[in-house]
């Protein structure tokens, strides 16, 4: 889970300034939202498409790709929806309000570019029958059960086009997709798609790149998903050599509360295990000075029930989103007890 | 030795008071009226500034629709392209009986608009702009525009903020659209990626949408508006230069009435550099209290003309200023100034004369006829000189600085030319007479002439600008009201609350056998400028009373049959077309000028075309007002039947005498702040003939006494002093005419053609100069009647003195 998408979209949304106090207050109040509860089976395809009575939600796709020489790329397309309001309405009185991140990383460059929409005129959506999300010209559209999708998004000085095939079932995080974000019982609807195969080009400052890789989706939407006391997170997703996946993340606390940790394991067979609470670990190692502030790029990483030790380390420590609420994202190699690549989201360094 | 002579000479004033208080009265007359005007240019300026400040801030490149309305699918359209664009919405809603022009931007896609911070914030605030985006949303205005319109109960939040322009309201464009009723359409789109675009990556655009450069869709109130400041600050030095003619009698008369003081003085060892520092002290000090009080009079004065200037300038030019003065550094000084120069530059003449001052010498009556004649030949000289810089200018320099030079080089020709020619028609008067009094009289006010001659260049002056502004308004008014009457040929006017209302109007109407001409129009946003296009049904209405300034003899047949246009005369001067050219549209409209209209008071192009024409190029356009011809004995019972089936308000149905009287009266309130001056400037020259007399009174004793001697009651003498005062007034007055006559062709012809667009015709109007020479001379009577009045009671002691003093 990405917590910091709720950071975003919270501020965006903000109903008083409330950057200086953290997110402190936000995730208390639903206002007349719906509210995520347990034991909701998720329906599909229909809970692909938006969601208007709850607060937030997104579209968040990240890939690992290579090109023909083996040199590693990342890349992040993703749609925010918020609502001013619950519901919606024609044209521009229609309360939702879409943002579209983009970013592309390399080992010695990252781009990031944003997007932001009205709902109600046809200049951001989501629809079904066929899948399609999109921002003025980034695109994500595709098969309705989301198997298989083209991707395309630009900034200023790149762009990318995908296309991406998915090797394996949805996966539902949290109970049955109802996850769980704070000890107080705050949650969201919460399902990814970890198996995309991917190929396409990036286009680059330098010039056009083929590649091919692995993409994780994940869909989320909630309406008070964050608790007082917590100052930012760490959000990882990693996929091994093995077939094995880990979905981990830290609230991290403030105030003097504790950290709350979760996440998911899936095996190479494709079964879930939610973790339980405290069972995954995370150590940052080393920090890098990015944006004017330090954040850690190299962490350990525990799951001792799984017998998992990992050394997690940014492929680029500059991969920082230069967006409205910037944050930093960007692809990781994976070593220790297993090898492999992923994503990691940090949010809240000051 | 300095101080105790600075305490010698300003003894004089103790028993001078009235002199003391002419000199200050003039000199903070003077500084009054020029600090009135600066600062009302000031307020105007400061206001422009603010406006253009918002205007580029907003009006950046865009894209526009060229002839059909912009809808909100053909922003998504491009925007799913890719172009980076933030869509504006604009328009007009009535609040209150108020019209105000709503900005609708999407403050989600641009946000960098200054204005969009909370009050007291600095920078825009993300919790401030969701509450704007967040129903039921939040209107920005000026904080005088709020207080005009107290909306408070449209249940909108209503934000204050000093960046947004007077009679404009900003808003979210959802709020915007909702109060408009216009949910699909826009007015722009704001262009935010690099310049010149990347058409390459964007893609074409469609064929009804291009680029407008930055700044052609407003129009730009400083170009306009910019003879009108002009205007005002040549009032204002007129009549500073006027209270400096006064300040200059008066220092002339205290150093002279002072030779004695100085000589003594002089005598007593005073260092003659110490004199002069003693007096330039004085004058300082002097000044420095007038100014003082000028600058509070002209504070007042400012404040009170200032609503007017607002009314003149926002009927005239759509240029709106606020109407609260502050007060700015800039006029307060430039005041102070103004006060000192004109000070120093009036007694200059009496420092020459104090240099040329034989200490030991009495001084005598100055017989000086040759030596005068001599100055004023120079002077008509110089006069000549400059009237023939100003037809030079006229000729070459052109346009309106060109018109300015003109007329400032006329006006100060002809007042230097002025002591010359009343010297010879004085000497000519003196010959012609042959009674010894009469004789006397002509040579007496010939003597009186150097004293009197700057005085009578102010009154001439006064009434020339009182002839040549008067002229240019009066004819104004009789145009304007010449062509409301043409414009306004409709008996009623009906306004609908939306276009289905219209319809069933309209049908209505006819149903009872009116004719009914409805008003439809579409506004074309032009490289050169914003055109409004109206369409015409085929009506006599039409032909028999449109103003016409030059038309095709077929015209209205050819326009009904959609072969072509009319345009109006601002549009013809602005892009320079002459009739049976070609006008620059879009393609579908017809471009062929059948004619020129005249279409006065507004600051944007027009243009006509058939109603078919208008309907297959803008189906959209908006069917809410109609003019319905019917017997004016029928006004009231329609009027009364209409707002009854339709629930429309008096404002929906308004019959043509009312909007003709509204239309006057935003008329008379534009030139209310140019009779103001007028009258302003015409009382400073009274003044200024008024201590002229007074200036010379003392010195006339010792003409006056041989006279007296000679058997002429004191009360016959008082009686010639108030003729010769009078024949002078009227002789000025006389002369003043021909310079006011061409002043106003200067402003009507030349000036007005080039500020606004569009030429006046002259009318004279005798009456109102009648009415001038009758004030010039009343003026006179009552500047020379406390002179008269003071001789017919003089004792005869002082007359004899004469003979026996040295005076």
């Amino acid at each position: 889970m990405s917590v910091n998408r709720f950071l975003l979209c919270l501020c965006l949304l903000a109903p008083s300034p409330a950057l200086a106090q953290g997110f402190a207050g936000l995730g208390t109040e639903a206002d007349g939202f719906a509210v995520p509860v347990p034991d909701v089976p998720l329906t599909f395809p229909m809970d692909h498409g938006p969601h208007p009575d709850f607060r937030i939600e997104w579209w968040y796709l990240t890939a690992n790709l290579e090109d023909e020489l083996g040199q590693s790329y990342g890349i992040q397309w993703t749609l925010f929806r918020s609502a001013l309001a619950p519901g919606e309405a024609e044209g521009w009185q229609s309360p939702q309000i879409w943002m579209g991140h983009a970013g592309l990383t390399s080992a010695t460059e990252h781009f990031s570019a944003e997007r932001l929409a009205r709902g109600g005129i046809g200049q951001a959506g989501v629809t079904l029958a066929p899948f399609q999300a999109w921002i003025d010209d980034w695109q994500m559209s595709g098969q309705e059960d989301l198997s298989q999708l083209t991707l395309t998004a630009k900034g200023d000085a790149f762009s990318y086009s995908l296309e991406a095939q998915a090797e394996g079932p949805l996966v539902l995080q949290g109970a049955q997709g109802y996850s769980v974000k704070s000890p107080e019982g705050q949650a969201s609807y919460y399902y990814s798609q970890p198996n995309y195969r991917i190929a396409g080009r990036l286009t680059l400052p330098s010039g056009p790149v083929t590649v091919s890789g692995d993409g994780w989706l994940d869909r989320e939407w909630s309406s008070q998903p964050l608790s007082e006391n917590q100052s930012g997170w760490d959000w990882f997703s990693l996929r091994f050599d093995s077939g094995e996946k880990l979905m981990g993340f830290v609230l991290r606390g403030a105030n003097g509360a504790k950290d709350f940790r979760s996440g998911t394991w899936i095996s190479a067979t494709g079964e879930v295990t939610p973790l339980p609470p405290g069972a995954f670990q995370a150590v940052p190692l080393a920090q890098a000075e990015v944006a004017g502030r330090k954040i850690p790029v190299r962490w350990e990483l525990r799951l001792p029930e799984k017998d998992v030790f990992l050394i997690v380390e940014a492929l680029n420590p500059q991969s920082w989103m230069d967006v409205t609420f910037a944050y930093w994202e960007g692809p990781v190699a994976v070593s220790g007890s297993h090898r492999g690549t992923g994503y990691l989201e940090m949010t809240g360094y000051e | 030795m300095t101080g105790v002579a600075l305490r010698a000479l300003l003894s004089h004033w103790r028993q001078h008071r009235f002199q003391l208080a002419a000199l200050i009265v003039g000199l903070a007359l003077a500084t009054a009226l020029w600090v009135a005007v600066q600062a009302i240019n000031a307020e105007a300026k400061a206001s422009y500034a603010k406006a253009e400040g918002f205007v580029q801030e907003f009006d950046r490149k865009s894209l526009v629709s060229t002839d059909k309305p912009l809808t909100v699918a053909d922003y998504v359209a491009l925007k799913r392209e890719g172009w980076p664009l933030s869509p504006v919405l604009e328009g007009r809603l009535k609040i209150e009986n108020q019209w105000i022009d709503l900005v609708g931007f999407d403050f989600l896609t641009f946000p960098p608009v200054p204005t969009i911070s909370a009050p007291g914030a600095q920078a825009p605030d993300g919790a401030f702009l969701i509450s704007l985006l967040r129903p039921p949303g939040g209107l920005i205005l000026n904080p005088q525009t709020a207080a005009d319109l107290a909306i408070s109960k449209q249940g909108l939040a209503i934000h204050l903020s000093d960046a947004v322009p007077l009679g404009s309201g900003i808003a979210d464009i959802s709020l915007v659209s909702r109060l408009l009723g216009k949910p699909d359409s826009l007015t722009r789109l704001i262009y935010l990626g690099p310049d010149p675009p990347e058409t390459k990556t964007l893609g074409q655009l469609p064929d009804h949408i291009r680029f407008s450069s930055a700044n052609s869709a407003a129009i730009e109130p400083s170009a306009l508006t910019e003879s009108f400041h002009l205007n005002l600050t040549a009032f204002g030095f007129l009549s500073f230069v006027v209270g400096l003619f006064i300040v200059q009698g008066t220092i002339g008369l205290a150093m002279e009435q002072r030779r004695g003081l100085f000589r003594t003085l002089r005598c007593l060892g005073l260092p003659f550099r110490n004199l002069v520092l003693a007096l330039v002290v004085e004058i300082s000090i002097i000044a420095l209290i007038s100014g003082l009080i000028g600058l509070i009079i002209g504070y007042f004065l400012a404040a009170a003309l200032l609503p007017g200037v607002a009314v003149t300038l926002s009927g005239l030019y759509g240029a709106e200023i606020e109407n609260t003065l502050s007060l700015r550094l800039a006029w307060v000084l430039s005041g102070l100034a103004m006060t000192l120069l004109g000070a120093s530059i009036a007694s200059s003449y009496g420092f020459v004369s104090l240099w040329h001052l034989p200490i030991l010498q009495a001084p005598s009556t100055r017989a000086r006829g040759q030596q005068v004649l001599r100055n004023f030949n120079g002077w008509a000289l110089l006069g000549a000189g400059l009237l023939g810089l100003g037809v030079l200018s006229l000729l070459f320099l052109g346009g309106l600085s060109g018109g300015f030079v003109f007329l400032g080089c006329i006006m100060l020709g002809t007042a230097l030319l002025l002591p010359y020619f009343l010297w010879h028609i004085l000497r000519a008067g003196q010959s012609a007479t042959r009674h010894p009094l009469g004789h006397w009289l002509w040579a007496d006010a010939r003597a009186q002439l150097p004293g009197l001659s700057l005085a009578l260049m102010a009154l001439m002056l006064a009434l020339a600008t009182n002839i040549g502004v008067g002229t240019m308004v009066s004819s104004f008014r009789l145009t304007f009201s010449d062509w409301l009457d043409q414009r306004l040929a409709s008996e009623l006017y009906v306004t609908a609350r939306d276009d289905a209302q219209g319809e069933a109007i309209q049908q209505w109407l006819e149903e009872k056998g009116l004719r009914v001409l409805p008003i439809r129009s579409r506004v074309l946003q032009q490289p050169s400028g914003q055109i409004t296009i109206y369409g015409v049904r085929d009506d006599p209405t039409y032909r028999d009373n449109w103003p016409m300034i030059d038309v095709l003899p077929d015209a209205w047949d050819l326009l009904a049959q959609g072969q072509g246009i009319l345009i109006s005369e601002q549009l013809a001067r602005r892009q320079n077309i002459n009739l049976d050219e070609t006008l620059s549209l879009p393609e579908g409209w017809p471009h062929r000028v059948l004619g020129i209209y005249s279409d006065y008071g507004n600051p944007h192009g027009q243009a006509i075309v058939s109603m078919p024409q208008l309907l297959r190029n803008a189906p959209q356009a908006e069917n809410q007002r109609f003019g319905v011809r019917l017997d004016p004995d029928h006004i009231p019972v329609l009027t009364n039947a209409l707002r009854e089936a339709f629930d429309l308000t008096n404002e929906n149905v308004t019959d043509q005498g009312q909007v003709k009287e509204a239309s006057k009266q935003v008329f008379d309130q534009t030139f209310r702040v140019t009779d103001s001056l007028k009258l302003l400037t015409l009382g400073v020259a009274s003044f200024a003939i008024f201590t002229s007399l007074a200036t010379l009174w003392s010195q006339r004793l010792p003409q006056l006494g041989p006279v007296w001697a000679m058997g002429v009651s004191r009360q016959a003498l008082a009686q010639i002093d108030v003729l010769r005062s009078l024949l002078m007034a009227g002789l000025t007055a006389l002369l003043a005419l021909p310079l006011g006559l061409v002043l106003s062709w200067a402003l009507l012809v030349v000036i007005n053609t080039e500020a606004f667009g569009w030429r006046l015709p002259i009318h004279l109007f005798p009456l109102d100069w009648l009415w001038l020479v009758s004030l010039s001379l009343l003026a006179a009577l009552l500047a020379a009647i406390l002179p008269a009045w003071r001789l017919f009671r003089l004792h005869p002691s002082a007359l004899l003195k004469v003979f026996s003093s040295e005076r």
